[in-house]
């Protein structure tokens, strides 16, 4: 029983015209693992990640969490409440935060959880207090995006992802666009969230953070999975021409 | 005949109504050029063609015909097929769909403006399109063109002159009235010229206040 996928991702497949940036992917996640995609810019890592709720849509293929099918083909009214219901349990986090300029961090948080779960005022609140906590920001409730650092929104995103209960978390170049000497703390909380067993699939160009935290790691370029495995074998002995060339520049340029 | 301001202080009660009833009618029909402005920018950008078009060709002939011409039409013209407006009503409708054809273009843009990433977070959280729309695309659009749409309102209450030709004693009327008993116009109009001036400088204090309490700093 615990072999079964939690997500299933069958035979993606996405182009633009005659550009395909998706060829035929296949991928399943166990419950609880982390698994790591990396690769060149263009590879269609990004796009494979943001395949999984649905917010660039497959051309072919299918993608499951659990028993549902999330790219489910519905009549588009009955599939807009079907996929926002699905998209309620995949948390998201991306490179530019996307935080709400217009709501302090408490808004953020509490927004979604009292549109779509009907929780009080009261119960967002504890909620809004817990995730804060959790991420180190509970100091900073009441302010708005604009008076936080790029670390400290990332924070706030990764809070606001969590509130909603979600059953795998996506992250999508979440320290990119981090000064570094911010990337850390953002890092260490994703540590946090690895060590309490939160499926996580990550888009990173971060080659130490992936060989840390994940479990699993899938080098990508042109469309395709060219190679997969733990990290110590990704990392250390990599067998596919292409995914040595992309580590020998990335691992120089990440050394030095 | 010469100056005589002396006379303009008995009608000073009668200038404070007048000017009254321009702030009433500016500012019901600043609501209503607000949230019809509003409506308009969505249906614009996000609606089906079929309400899009209509849309499109109503603003396309409030935009292109007199405002003086609209109240005259709505007020006079609309009796025609059965809707008898009270002479308020038709000037706070026609100078309100007016300025919301205006509003709307401004909403639009800041519509446009609004990063696409806020609208992908929104949706990345399980909210619809609509939801996403209303709780957090609109309200930063409408917090980004604030400015812009202050100009328009003052444009308003300075075309709310109008609907002094429909009938209602609003300042111009009301110094018109003034005038016909008094026949001092300078005076009159003069007076009514700095009591626009003085709802206009509440109406700035007003904006200004509003778009410090907004403001958007990202």
């Amino acid at each position: 029983m615990t072999d079964k996928p939690f997500i299933d991702i069958r035979h993606a497949a996405k182009s633009y015209g005659a550009l395909e940036v998706l060829k035929d992917i296949s991928l399943q996640v166990r419950k609880g693992q982390i698994v790591a995609i990396i690769g060149p810019s263009g590879s269609g890592k990004s796009t494979l990640l943001r395949a999984i709720n649905d917010l660039d849509p497959l051309t072919k293929g299918e993608v499951w969490l659990e028993d549902m099918q999330v790219n489910k083909p519905l009549p588009p009214r009955q599939y807009e409440r079907h996929i926002n219901q699905m998209r309620q349990q995949i948390g998201m986090v991306f490179q530019h935060f996307n935080l709400f300029p217009h709501l302090t961090v408490r808004g953020n948080i509490t927004l979604a959880p009292k549109m779509l779960k009907r929780l009080t005022e009261a119960e967002a609140n504890a909620l809004a207090e817990k995730q804060l906590a959790h991420v180190g920001m509970l100091d900073r409730i009441d302010y708005y995006p604009s008076q936080l650092s790029g670390g400290q929104k990332q924070r706030v995103a990764i809070a606001r992802a969590l509130a909603m209960e979600p059953k795998v978390m996506l992250f999508d170049e979440v320290t990119s666009a981090l000064d570094p000497e911010l990337v850390e703390e953002v890092n260490l909380t994703m540590k946090k969230l690895a060590e309490e067993h939160m499926t996580m699939i990550i888009v990173t160009h971060e080659m130490r953070f992936a060989q840390d935290v994940c479990d699993r790691v899938l080098f990508m370029d042109q469309g395709v999975v060219v190679e997969e495995g733990p990290p110590e074998v990704i990392f250390r002995n990599p067998q596919h021409e292409r995914t040595k060339n992309f580590l020998r520049k990335h691992l120089q340029g990440n050394a030095q | 005949m010469t100056l005589d301001f002396t006379i303009v202080p008995s009608y000073f009660t009668l200038l404070l109504i007048g000017s009254g009833w321009t702030i009433a009618i500016t500012a019901a029909a600043a609501v209503l050029s607000f949230v019809v402005g509003i409506l308009f920018a969505v249906i614009a950008l996000y609606g089906p063609a079929l309400v899009r078009y209509p849309i499109r060709l109503f603003a396309w002939l409030f935009m292109g015909t007199p405002l003086l011409l609209q109240l005259f039409l709505i007020y006079f013209g609309l009796i025609q097929i059965g809707i008898d407006l009270p002479a308020f009503a038709a000037g706070v409708i026609g100078l309100g769909l007016h300025f919301a054809v205006y509003n709307s273009d401004i909403i639009q843009s800041g519509i446009r403006a609004v990063d696409k990433g806020q609208y992908e977070g929104a949706r990345t959280l399980g909210l619809s399109r609509l939801q996403t729309i209303a709780r957090i695309i609109v309200p930063q659009a409408v917090r980004s063109v604030i400015p812009p749409i202050g100009n328009n309102m003052i444009a308003l209450l300075k075309d709310s002159a109008l609907v002094s030709v429909i009938g209602v004693t609003e300042l111009t009327l009301t110094a018109q009235l003034a005038i016909s008993k008094t026949f001092h116009p300078f005076e009159f109009y003069l007076a009514a010229a700095v009591c626009y001036y003085v709802i206009n400088l509440g109406l700035e204090a007003g904006l200004r206040h509003l778009e410090g309490r907004v403001q958007l700093s990202r």
